[in-house]
């Protein structure tokens, strides 16, 4: 069972090493051949070919001139560093609001909030443009990480959750040396809320990182282009980019995603697993 | 020093705490006006007119949900997408919890093992569906490649002429080609089933085992209860995940949903019409029918679940 989930990812992993010729053969083989050649076909595959004159053969993914890599890299980490600060800085500080301040009508809006999770994004989507481009914002990446600055409902709720674990013993201590609520969240609940914050920081960048739709959306001009979008028009536009360089180009949109899999996998595996246990 | 002391337990005060309060949750609310308020609002009244974007929206009444009602791509999405969703939602939930079963006992590797399931779901669906077209390929594709030698046994012994089918390009297997997909990124579902495995009281069990119940028999008497709530909660997020699919049969498909639209969803038929098509006024009416439909779909499983969820201590 294992093996079958592990399977697709090995099969991108070496096809996207082999030379073309060994894509094509049938019956396809499990690894490039010879293995000695394999640091010389993923320099190709991945970076393209340099000839002895110097000259670069532009069929490598990072060199290729129809889908500039590069450049949808640059988008994607720019809309991921942007919408994950946002995301974390205002979801932390509204879940304060729901967690430790008072306030008349607070249940009810916190109901609001979780209930606002079932509507679903595509609902949203045609009217979400018409607003974007009332503001001048298609045709820019603004829409891809403004929202993110007005926090998620999601998130509201699992750092909430996760302040009420926090005792309120030194929220008063705080108080009594004359912290105000802003002195408490800022010096008491975020630098104990960092698992949680971690948690969110996550999540939210996956989710950016992966997002098809909304750039397919909001993103006009293919200098804007996300990693995610990009690699469909490799698809869609170069329709006969030979399938090496799809899955070469497909494992480099996923290795950062892997990265800090390895790098974090206990705050995933955590993060989840707090996600069921939601009454 | 005149006057009260400052109150010892609360904070220090420039601001009724309703002021505080709403401060604080500022960007949220702001957020709810502008980025989810405002366009449900929109989308009920484009929904009830005729609006291209480009011109302003002149009032129709309900002339797009009739329209709808007389579209048979309108009823083929549906279809594709009630089948989809009444298949996957079922299959991947006892696959999911199949697999978490596995891996709570103690089997070797377990740790690597978790994450060669997880990590699948954490895969940009696009990459996910590149990889998946590859392997779907009907000539040189890794699943039929498999096929080919099994086929051929039973070709050879049976004198038949069966052939690995050409996936993604006949109308008849576009939807177990992107079920079987599917079933591929459940390791989302897997590991919180794990955790809610792990929160089973260790002396329920025993109590079970001393009374002789079989293995079968504790699964259905007390695994099942115990992780039901979560089985619900994963359900719900199911469904309301399998109704919006669109990524990958838009990237693996094409707009269209491939051969006779047999992979064409709703989601890809309302971004269709909302954006390619121009027709902001149709694709309103089909994003409040969506609301409807999902909203309907997670409050009848709440109401079937009631009979099924255990709650501890409630």
């Amino acid at each position: 069972m294992g093996v079958l989930y592990a399977l697709p990812l090995l099969w991108m992993f070496s096809t996207s090493l082999k030379p073309v010729e060994q894509v094509l053969a049938d019956p396809p083989t499990l690894l490039p051949e010879p293995l000695g050649s394999v640091p010389r076909y993923a320099a190709e595959n991945y970076i393209g070919r340099v000839g002895p004159d110097g000259v670069g053969d532009p069929r490598g993914v990072w060199t290729d001139p129809v889908v500039d890599f590069p450049l949808f890299l640059r988008n994607s980490l720019v809309v991921a560093i942007l919408s994950v600060s946002g995301m974390v800085i205002s979801s932390a500080i509204v879940a304060y609001g729901f967690a430790r301040v008072r306030w008349r009508g607070r249940g009810a809006v916190f109901a609001l909030v979780l209930a606002t999770m079932m509507i679903p994004f595509p609902v949203l989507m045609g009217p979400m443009y018409v607003l974007f481009k009332e503001f001048g914002w298609i045709g820019t990446l603004r829409p891809l990480w403004v929202p993110a600055w007005f926090a998620g409902a999601f998130n509201v709720f699992l750092l909430r959750q996760f302040y009420l674990t926090i005792p309120r013993e030194l929220d008063e201590a705080a108080y009594i040396d004359g912290c105000s609520h802003w002195g408490v969240f800022t010096r008491i609940i975020l630098p104990l809320s960092r698992p949680a914050l971690a948690v969110v920081a996550l999540f939210h960048f996956i989710a950016v990182w992966n997002d098809f739709l909304g750039p397919l959306i909001f993103l006009q001009k293919q200098e804007h282009f996300t990693l995610a979008l990009g690699l469909a028009l490799y698809q869609s536009q170069a329709g006969n980019v030979p399938w090496n360089l799809l899955m070469a180009a497909s494992t480099l949109v996923l290795a950062p995603v892997l990265i800090l899999f390895v790098f974090a996998q206990r705050t995933f595996v955590e993060g989840i697993a707090t996600q069921g246990l939601k009454e | 020093m005149s006057g009260a002391p400052p109150r010892a337990f609360a904070p220090r005060r420039r601001l009724p705490p309703g002021a505080v309060g709403l401060l604080f949750i500022s960007p949220w609310l702001v957020g709810f006006l502008v980025f989810m308020l405002a366009p449900v609002l929109m989308s009920l009244y484009y929904s009830l007119s005729d609006y291209s974007v480009l011109e302003p929206p002149l009032w129709a009444g309900a002339e797009n949900y009739t329209r709808l009602l007389h579209d048979p791509v309108f009823w083929k999405v549906l279809r594709n997408t009630a089948v989809y969703t009444l298949v996957v939602v079922p299959l991947s939930t006892v696959i999911a919890i199949a697999i978490a079963c596995l891996l709570n006992t103690n089997i070797r590797w377990r740790a690597f093992w978790r994450a060669v399931v997880f990590l699948p779901s954490l895969m940009p669906l696009v990459a996910a569906a590149m990889v998946w077209m590859w392997i779907f390929n009907g000539e040189l594709g890794l699943l039929n490649s498999s096929l080919d030698p099994v086929l051929g046994a039973v070709n050879g012994a049976l004198g038949t002429d069966l052939r690995g089918p050409n996936w993604l390009g006949s109308p008849r297997w576009v939807m177990p080609s992107l079920i079987l997909m599917s079933l591929w990124g459940i390791g989302n579902a897997v590991v919180i089933y794990l955790a809610a495995l792990g929160d089973v009281p260790r002396s329920l069990y025993e109590a079970a085992a001393i009374d002789g119940v079989s293995a079968l028999g504790r699964f259905r008497n007390v695994t099942l209860p115990m992780i039901s709530p979560v089985v619900l909660f994963n359900v719900i997020i199911g469904v309301i995940g399998a109704w919006q699919v669109f990524a990958a049969p838009y990237v693996m498909l094409g707009s269209a949903g491939g051969p006779d639209r047999s992979g064409y969803f709703y989601t890809m038929y309302l971004y269709d019409n909302a954006f390619p098509y121009g027709k902001m006024g149709y694709a309103s009416a089909m994003a409040w029918v969506q609301l409807v439909i999902v909203l309907a779909l997670t409050g009848l499983t709440m109401v079937m679940s009631k009979r099924f969820v255990y709650y501890r201590g409630a």
